[in-house]
């Protein structure tokens, strides 16, 4: 018989027991789409929300600078007549500042209650009546700012989100994964049922692999495909290829440490229990829910106990930040390890049958 | 080679077990087992929770080693792993061990894959246990009969030789259990050797050949249930319905040694059934009369005591 056959077999039986699976679809594929919608609609547009400014009555300054200006991505000016409404509006909260022009003097009127807000109007005002003061000269600014981002101008909060909520939905899908089919296979008897017949153990094995790596190739292409909708925006570097292997090693990884779970976990609420104990502080703690970077030097060093980091990493070198291909290299070695290392253990651990 | 013996020649029986131990801890499951099974025989293993039944048919099976004794099936040794062995026994484990949402058929179709059995065939193994008009319906929505069912097809899916089946009927309401039999008799019937563990007396009397009644990890006593069953040499006991027959009339009657009316029934227990009969007739009692011969359930209660073990 060819080993080929049982292969192709045993992944179609494996893929189509996943693909029926309601709740296994919704906690892999679903479930991490709704985070990447929520997380990209809350962050990916950066809105600081806008200082409300309401204009009584004309004012040059401020017209002039909102008609050329970039003003409009900062701040929102409603125009209103009725000056005693707009001074409520302010102490209430509603609005941020009311402007009026007097002539030559330009007033602000701010609340105390939002320090920053107010700071942001009466310092965007101050820039206002400068850079009018210098034009009224007639000559040419001496000195001037030019502001430049680091990151690519596009890199936005879905940069980020993309690569590290698929890392966390990658983690989950491996390990759950791997944990669960273990100890179900062994204490309904399928391991047994499988030893009894001729087909080799690593068959087996390979092509419950083997769904596991496709079902995270239709992650990615999921996640990518929705983050580059133009709402949410998503901009691949050159070398997102590279995330692939990425992809590919982190599951190997994540089975390992499942295989671990389930061949030492005796029941499926014990497996189940254990694997939540393991993905939800690695997602925390390796970076998939908020970036690292401001994160204490302790906590840092703490996320790369877990594999998860890695994953994160090299997935937003090659994808986010647009790094070189080469970049992702240390992080596949890493993983690649972890998922060697897990199976080894996982073998000493294997049990048959539930006895 | 010098043969100094006439060598007996005999067919090699499909299974062979010899002295066969072993021990978990200090349980000792299997305790010293011998026995053969014969091409072609319906073999049943009796015993009740712990008497080794599942550890004998596991060391059997290739499952586990024995500590002890030699086990030959089908010519060949079962352990270790032996992928020679494998594809000629089938084996139909308690447990319905079934890969989770696939439908009947891709259930047969993804077990016999594993022994490079062709589709068609494995579909046509779905008619020979009656499921032919369930072969779309996804295995956890079987009824317990069906899902029983489907697991022997599954066991027979690459036509072995040799069947082992593990307490099929565990669970099943008496309409499934016959139906069952009946398909476990035709499987016998096409020439291939079945091993059965079970709990059931009146299935091992209705289908096997021959039985072993096992417990403590031994073997209590081996031969067909009838013949068991004549060794105990039980008693028969006479019922008709209470007032047909007066009590002390009873126990007047030839060869009556024991009279009890419960208010339903009158029973008589005798030695000699056909005396008693005989003189039931001549007084003209015989309205709804029952005769109950010893079954092979007494010869089990009688070799493996009536007290209740959990």
């Amino acid at each position: 018989m060819s080993t080929f056959e049982s292969f192709k077999s045993l992944s179609r039986a494996m893929f189509l027991g996943f693909r029926r699976d309601r709740t296994a679809l919704f906690f892999t594929v679903l479930f991490p789409l709704m985070f990447l919608v929520v997380f990209g609609g809350i962050f990916g547009h950066q809105t600081t929300s806008k200082v409300k400014v309401l204009e009584v009555g004309p004012s040059v300054v401020l017209d002039q600078a909102v008609a050329h200006g970039d003003l409009a991505k900062v701040m929102k000016v409603t125009k209103t007549s009725d000056r005693a409404d707009a001074l409520r509006k302010v102490e209430k909260g509603d609005a941020d500042a009311v402007i009026e022009q007097h002539g030559p003097e330009l007033v602000v009127h701010y609340s105390a209650a939002d320090q920053v807000k107010s700071g942001t109007v009466r310092g965007l005002m101050d820039s206002l009546v400068q850079s009018a003061n210098l034009a009224a000269t007639g000559k040419p600014p001496a000195y001037k700012v030019t502001n430049q981002q680091v990151e690519d101008d596009s890199l936005k909060a879905i940069q980020f989100f993309t690569p590290s909520l698929l890392g966390w939905a990658l983690a989950s899908a491996g390990v759950f994964g791997a944990s669960q089919t273990l100890v179900t296979w062994r204490t309904k008897g399928i391991l047994r049922r499988l030893q009894l017949s001729p087909a080799p153990i690593p068959t087996v094995f390979a092509a419950r692999v083997a769904v596991s790596l496709a079902v995270a190739l239709v992650q990615f292409a999921l996640f990518v495909l929705v983050a580059q909708l133009p709402m949410f925006g998503l901009q691949l570097g050159g070398s997102w290829w590279m995330a692939i292997p990425m992809v590919l090693s982190g599951v190997l990884a994540f089975l390992a440490i499942g295989m671990l779970i389930g061949a030492w976990a005796k029941t499926q609420e014990t497996a189940q229990a254990v694997t939540q104990l393991v993905v939800l502080p690695m997602a925390f703690l390796g970076g998939s829910f908020f970036p690292l970077d401001d994160a204490p030097t302790w906590l840092k060093g703490l996320s790369y106990i877990f594999p998860l980091r890695y994953l994160n990493d090299g997935m937003l070198n090659v994808m986010g930040r647009g790094l070189g291909p080469m970049s992702a290299l240390p992080q596949i070695g890493v993983l690649l390890g972890v998922a060697v290392v897990g199976t080894l253990i996982a073998m000493r651990l294997f049990r048959w049958d539930a006895a | 080679m010098r043969r100094g013996f006439p060598i007996v020649l005999r067919m090699a029986q499909t299974i062979e077990v010899t002295g066969l131990r072993k021990r978990y801890g200090d349980v000792r499951a299997v305790d010293g087992v011998t026995f053969g099974v014969e091409e072609g025989e319906f073999f049943g293993i009796l015993g009740p929770n712990g008497a080794g039944k599942t550890t004998t048919l596991e060391i059997i099976e290739g499952l586990r080693e024995a500590d002890e004794g030699d086990v030959s099936v089908l010519g060949l040794s079962p352990w270790p792993r032996n992928s020679k062995l494998l594809p000629r026994i089938g084996v139909q484990l308690q447990a319905s061990s079934f890969f989770e949402r696939l439908t009947a058929r891709e259930q047969l179709r993804t077990f016999g894959s594993l022994y490079g059995v062709a589709s068609k065939k494995a579909d046509a193994m779905l008619d020979l246990v009656g499921l032919g008009d369930k072969a779309d319906v996804r295995v956890e929505k079987l009824s317990g009969g069906q899902a029983q069912r489907l697991s022997i097809a599954c066991a027979l899916v690459h036509d072995p030789e040799l069947l082992f089946l593990d307490e099929p009927t565990a669970a099943l309401d008496p309409q499934a259990r016959r139906n069952l039999w009946d398909v476990l008799r035709e499987i016998n019937t096409e020439g291939r050797t079945i091993v059965l563990t079970t709990h059931y007396m009146d299935e091992a009397e209705s289908l096997c050949d021959r039985v072993a009644i096992m417990d403590a990890g031994q073997i209590l006593q081996l031969g067909p249930p009838a013949t068991l069953v004549r060794g105990l040499d039980a008693p028969a006991r006479i019922s008709v319905a209470t007032g047909v027959l007066a009590v002390e009339d009873a126990r007047l009657l030839p060869g009556a040694d024991d009279v009890a009316d419960d208010g339903v029934s009158l029973i008589i227990t005798t030695r000699d059934p056909s005396a008693v009969i005989a003189a039931m007739a001549a007084k003209d009692a015989l309205d709804g009369v029952q005769i109950h011969g010893a079954t092979l359930e007494d010869v089990f209660l009688e070799l493996t005591g009536r007290e209740y073990r959990a």
